[in-house]
This record gives C-alpha cells, sequence and structure tokens, in this order.
C-alpha cells in the first residue's frame, strides 16, 4: 500500500512539474511581440547589425563612467557548441578593436550552475571588475548571483539567455525563440499544400529559447492545417538525426522538415538524399554546411538565424557603458534575419569550418577570416 | 506422492531448448517491426538497419574482448568521437587523405589500447577507472584538438565505408559497404573469440585469473591485448558512424554502455569468463531494434525511455534466469 501511495505521488510530482513549466513557453503575447520584430525597423546603421537596437529607451550609464584602463570581466555558461564557440571568437576579436579595455578576463562554467555562480561571486571577490558581463548558463539559478552583482554597485551586462531581474544595465539578445520558429514555420506553410506532413525535430526539451521556437511553430502550423507527423528529440547528434529520418521515411512520405536549431540539418538531408528520395523542404541555421547543402542540392532552405553577432554587442555595450553614453535598455533588441534563397549566395564561403555559423556580422574584424578557422 | 514432490531439475533443462534467448529476442523484434511496418522487409529497410547498427555491433564485439578477461571498457566511446573529430582536422577537405588518415588513427587507437591495458594489469588500477580517467582525458583532448567546432569535413572517400550502398546487385537489390565491413570484422571477431587459443585464455583470465597464471597463461598481456582490440574496434566504428552520419563534437558519447549493454544482453557475464562474439552482435541488433520498433510504436519519448529501460532490465534478467535453471 505504502509502495502505492509512494509511486502516485512521485508520478504527481512529476506530471505536475511538466504542467506548472509548460504555459511558460507557450505565450501569445510574446509570440506576437516578437513576431512584429521581425519586420520592424532597427535604428542604427543598417551595414552594422550588431549595432542596432530596436525601440528607443535608453539607460543613462553617467554614473558608471570611469578612466581606463578597464578590466571587463565575462563569466560564460559554455563555449560547450559550435554556436558558442564562434560567439565567443566574435567577442574576443571585439576585445581587440577597445584599446581601453586593459584586461579581458573571461572565466567559463563549462554548462554548470553551480559553477557560474561560484565564478560570479569569485570575479566579485577579486574586487578588480570595471563591469560584469554575464551569459547565464539558466534564467532561474543564476538570478540572484546577477542581483548580487548589481547589489556590488557593478554595471552587469546580460546577454544570450536571460535572467528574471531589471537591475542589469541591459539585457542583449536578438529577436528571440518565438521568432527563430516562426521563420522556419512561415517557409513550410508558404512551400508546403495543406495537409503537408511536417516531421519536427528538436535538439532537447525544458530549454527555454528552444521550447519557445517548438511551441510557436507548432502553432502555426496548427492554424495553417499543416499535419505534424511527430516531434523527435536528437539530442543534436547527426546519427540519431538520421535514423529518425530514415525511420519515418519508411512509414510515409515528408513533405517538410521543422528543426529547432540547424546543427544536424545535414544529416536530415543526407537521410532523404540516402533513400533516393528528393528533399524536401528542411530548414536548418545559418552553420557553412548546411547552406552549402542546400546550394548544392537544390532544395527549399531556409536559414533562420540565432545571430552570434550579439557576443560583439555585448563587449560595445560594456565599453559603452563605461564610456557613461547612453545604452539601450531594459533590453538591446538585435535584429534577426533568416538568410532566404535570394541572399544565399552572398553567406556562404567555402573557406570557413563546416560549422562557422554565417551570421557572425564579423566579416570587418581584422582578423576575418584566420581567428575563425578559415583561410585566405 | 512422494515422487510427485521430488524435484526434476534435469527435466527442466529440456524442456526449453539450449539456445541463447538474444537471438528469440532479436527475431521477435524484427517480426514485429515488420509487422508494424511492412516496408521493414523491403531491402532497403533492412539493409538501412544493418547499416545503421554496424558501428555499435563492431564496436560491442570488441568491447566484449575486455569484458570476457573480466574488465570494463569505458573509453570506447571516447576513441570513436576522437577518430572522427581528428579524422576531420586532419583530412581539410583532401579526399586522399584517407588512405593515411585511417592508419593513423587505427595506430592511435593502439596506443590507447596499450596504455589502457598497461594502466589495468601493472599499475593495478580498476579497469573501470583507469578506462573512466581514459574516456575523460581523450573527450578533452578531441575537445582541444577541434577547438569545440570542427574545422573540416569527412571527404566522401572517408565517408565510403559508412555511407555508400553498391547497388543494382540481384535478390538485395543493394548491399551497403558497411553491412560488408560488419560480416567482415564479425568473423574475424568471432574467429579470435572462439577459435583460437588467445580466446581461450582470454575465457581462462575472466573466469578465474590465479588459475589461469597456475596454468601459465600469460595474464598480463592477454589483458593489454584485450584492451588493443578493444579500441581498435572503437576506430573501425568510429570510422563507420562519421561516414553513416558526419561530423558532430560528441558522436562517441553513450556509445561505451551501449555497447556493454548489447554484450550483456548476447548474454556475457560481466565479470568475465563467458560471452559470445555473435551473440554480442544480436545483442546489437536487439537494441537497435528496440528503439526502431519504440519509433514505429509513435510512442513519446518519455514514454520511450521508460519502456526501453524496462525491456533491458527484462532480457537481461530472463538470460540470467535461464541459464541458472540451465544449471550453467
Amino acid at each position: 500500500m505504502q509502495k502505492i501511495i509512494l509511486a502516485a505521488a512521485v508520478f504527481g510530482m512529476l506530471t505536475g512539474a511538466a504542467f506548472s513549466q509548460a504555459p511558460n513557453f507557450d505565450d501569445p503575447a510574446e509570440f506576437a511581440k516578437q513576431r512584429d520584430q521581425l519586420t520592424a525597423t532597427f535604428n542604427g546603421p543598417a551595414d552594422q547589425p550588431y549595432l542596432q537596437y530596436a525601440g528607443d529607451s535608453m539607460a543613462d550609464t553617467a554614473s558608471f563612467k570611469k578612466e581606463g584602463p578597464w578590466t571587463v570581466c565575462f563569466s560564460n555558461a559554455g563555449v560547450n557548441n559550435p554556436w558558442r564557440v564562434v560567439g565567443y571568437t566574435d567577442m574576443t576579436e571585439e576585445v581587440k578593436l577597445h584599446p581601453e579595455i586593459g584586461t579581458f578576463t573571461h572565466v567559463d562554467a563549462e554548462g554548470s550552475d553551480d559553477k557560474q555562480i561560484a565564478d560570479i561571486d569569485d570575479l566579485l571577490a577579486g574586487g578588480n571588475c570595471s563591469v560584469l558581463i554575464v551569459s547565464p548558463n539558466s534564467t532561474a539559478a543564476l538570478t540572484p548571483a546577477v542581483e548580487k552583482a548589481c547589489a556590488a554597485g557593478l554595471p552587469v551586462i546580460v546577454f544570450d539567455r536571460g535572467v528574471t531581474t531589471d537591475c542589469p544595465v541591459t539585457f542583449v539578445h536578438p529577436v528571440g525563440g518565438y521568432g527563430f520558429g516562426i521563420q522556419a514555420a512561415e517557409h513550410i506553410i508558404a512551400n508546403v499544400p495543406a495537409g503537408g506532413k511536417v516531421l519536427m525535430l528538436r535538439i532537447l526539451p525544458g530549454v527555454d529559447v528552444l521550447e519557445t521556437r517548438a511551441s510557436g511553430a507548432r502553432n502555426m502550423f496548427k492554424e495553417a492545417g499543416l499535419e505534424v507527423l511527430g516531434e523527435e528529440f536528437t539530442d543534436g547528434d547527426n546519427a540519431k538525426t538520421k535514423s529518425i529520418v530514415e525511420d519515418y521515411l519508411q512509414r510515409g512520405t515528408i513533405d517538410a522538415v521543422w528543426m529547432d536549431a540547424g546543427a544536424t540539418a545535414v544529416a536530415a538531408v543526407e537521410a532523404f538524399e540516402d533513400q533516393g528520395v528528393d528533399v524536401p523542404v528542411v530548414t536548418g541555421e545559418d552553420q557553412q554546411d548546411y547552406l552549402q547543402k542546400w546550394r548544392d542540392l537544390g532544395f527549399k532552405g531556409i536559414a533562420p538565424t540565432y545571430p552570434t553577432y550579439q557576443w560583439r554587442t555585448a563587449i560595445i555595450a560594456a565599453v559603452n557603458t563605461l564610456k557613461g553614453e547612453q545604452v539601450p535598455s531594459p533590453e538591446w533588441i538585435l535584429p534577426q534575419p533568416a538568410i532566404t534563397q535570394d541572399v544565399l549566395d552572398q553567406y556562404i564561403n567555402e573557406k570557413m569550418p563546416p560549422l562557422h555559423y554565417a551570421m557572425c556580422g564579423c566579416e570587418d574584424m581584422p582578423n576575418y577570416p584566420q581567428a575563425w578557422g578559415g583561410t585566405e | 506422492m512422494s515422487a510427485q514432490s521430488l524435484p526434476q531439475p534435469t527435466a527442466a533443462t529440456r524442456r526449453l531448448p539450449r539456445i541463447n534467448p538474444v537471438y528469440v529476442l532479436v527475431v521477435a523484434l524484427i517480426l514485429a517491426i515488420i509487422v508494424m511496418n511492412p516496408a521493414f522487409g523491403e531491402p532497403t529497410g533492412y539493409m538501412n538497419f544493418l547499416k545503421r547498427v554496424t558501428a555499435l555491433a563492431i564496436l560491442s564485439a570488441g568491447a566484449l574482448y575486455v569484458i570476457v578477461s573480466g574488465g570494463f571498457d569505458l573509453s570506447v566511446g571516447s576513441i570513436m568521437t576522437l577518430t572522427v573529430i581528428g579524422s576531420s582536422m586532419l583530412a581539410s577537405n583532401d579526399p586522399n587523405s584517407t588512405y593515411w588518415i585511417i592508419p593513423l588513427m587505427l595506430g592511435i587507437g593502439a596506443v590507447i589500447g596499450l596504455i589502457n591495458g598497461l594502466v589495468v594489469s601493472y599499475l593495478k588500477v580498476p579497469s573501470l577507472i583507469a578506462t573512466l580517467g581514459m574516456m575523460i582525458t581523450l573527450n578533452g583532448v578531441a575537445f582541444m584538438w577541434s577547438g569545440g567546432a570542427p574545422r573540416g569535413y569527412l571527404p566522401d572517400t572517408f565517408r565510403f565505408f559508412g555511407r555508400y550502398n553498391i547497388t543494382d546487385i540481384p535478390v538485395i537489390s543493394l548491399l551497403p559497404i558497411a553491412v560488408i565491413c560488419l560480416v567482415v570484422f564479425g568473423v574475424i571477431l568471432w574467429w579470435g573469440m572462439h577459435r583460437t587459443n588467445f580466446g581461450r585464455m582470454l575465457h581462462a583470465v575472466g573466469d578465474n585469473q590465479q588459475a589461469a597464471r597456475l596454468a601459465g597463461v600469460p595474464v598480463e598481456r592477454v589483458r593489454i591485448s584485450a584492451f588493443v582490440v578493444s579500441a581498435l574496434t572503437a576506430v573501425l566504428a568510429g570510422v563507420i558512424l562519421g561516414g553513416r552520419a558526419g561530423v558532430s563534437v560528441d558522436i562517441g558519447s553513450g556509445f561505451e554502455l551501449q555497447a556493454i549493454t548489447a554484450a550483456v544482453i548476447g548474454g556475457a557475464q560481466l565479470l568475465g569468463g563467458r560471452g559470445s562474439v555473435p551473440a554480442t552482435i544480436a545483442g546489437a541488433l536487439a537494441l537497435e531494434a528496440i528503439f526502431t520498433l519504440l519509433n514505429l510504436l509513435g510512442l513519446a519519448q518519455p514514454v520511450r525511455l521508460v519502456v526501453q529501460g524496462l525491456i533491458l532490465i527484462g532480457a537481461v534478467a530472463f538470460a540470467t534466469y535461464q541459464r541458472k535453471r540451465a544449471g550453467r
């Protein structure tokens, strides 16, 4: 009897936790806002997207003005995937453009909340930081650590994933997860007849920026009358992705593959190729291997982006803050363009590594392309 | 009355034929898949399935050498990762590089296996810990080498083994190169384990190290060789998996446990002394068939994980129970 009660309690906890989290990732107001921002006009120079911002709200940072040389401290969630590798390179190259930055201190949390909280504590205790940049590993866990840094009087810049406090000077991020999902879903809806079958491939459940990509797209497919064959998790693994697509292909036709991130898009395309089936609409992201596959096979692709140039913007926001200049705030929302067929060729660069993310806004930097692993 | 109450173990053993339950499991799973999805019975269906399972099957058969000798090799997944990342870094899109890269990777694999074996045999570090350390080290090396993002593709000549099919063959219509590799390496590993003196010594060491030593078996050399075989098959599995799917930064992660699972489903004894190469390959087939079947059933991912775990425990428990009843 006790066992049954225990089992029921555990089951209740599991399902309860699932239900209590689910609604956060499907917010119609946020969805509509991001949908508008995708097509909005951004302030700032059009050829330097990493300087552009939505809206007019600015923060006055005169109180943080400081003479150089500065120590810029950066608490990083991790450099544990190719997107973050490219972003971190963007950032270190941006640092080199600012002679006022005397020291750039980077601490890598290696994907652990606990380590990142300890890292921030250490940086604060060291007392050398002029400004603290944080790319949080997860939202809820890092909020208190960021609040602590604000309370210590440091200007704080948050970017990529957010925190639930508005104490930082600004939160730098592109339009967002819904926007990414919308761009991919719109492309599929435009290219697949009603009643078409869509396979949704996702990396893993439970991460806010990925959940919102999926929930936005799912709603749109429903509205457009497309049939979602399934939502499968690939763990970002090529072999698994290929197996999943092969299995679905054996059971029937697939009219489109929607992906929440592009790292395994090429594996999905290859599954069609190797079965001798025409490649349908397969969405991806801005990494070179997908862009080149798309061009070479000529299927109907699209590459929504989560631009790595936000890593540059974080440094720029820190520099502007220490100079006492105005900074877009409480959020610095960057444009989030999608690479479409018309502009595909201008983003392909065969000399860059296959997992280089093309929307890096880094082509104008002195060490491009070598610093990103490219060849002249 | 009294005659009836007497236990009759001999009758019980005769009731079940002495066939390894893993073969029954594989046949049952494959039949279930065909019922669910008749397209699986077509050459593209089952050949794709075999192609997919090749890397795990070869890897498991190699890992079995270490298991039979009484150890574990947790480093095999990281060797696969290192093979794929290293090959992509070295190839730098040159199709002619394959001819020296694969031998080089096999060389690196042999050295890794040798180090594993030496650490276990002479430094007396338990194999679980020694190979866990090796796994962490190699993952670090692969990450440092690539800087987190691989800088090259695997050329088509490299991907040949895992990706390409010979087409226009009568009856089966297509034959993946990977399936040829599976048969060739499966036979070699079977021969090494079950038809050579080395294979017999391997069983002896795993069954009772002390007795084997007293009987004149060079225990250290046998154990080191087992680790080398395991590492070499991990390189081969890496070549095939990288060929099938392309480069990812953590391509081999999780394979070490899948390999052990496949061996155990195939009836291998975890503390050594018994195990069969064909049954281990069947174990790998069973494992992959479970994934495929659950996918076909269209169950949600969490339910699938639960069912998968239960089937694994059930299969191994059944194998152990049957072995006990058979008094083996």
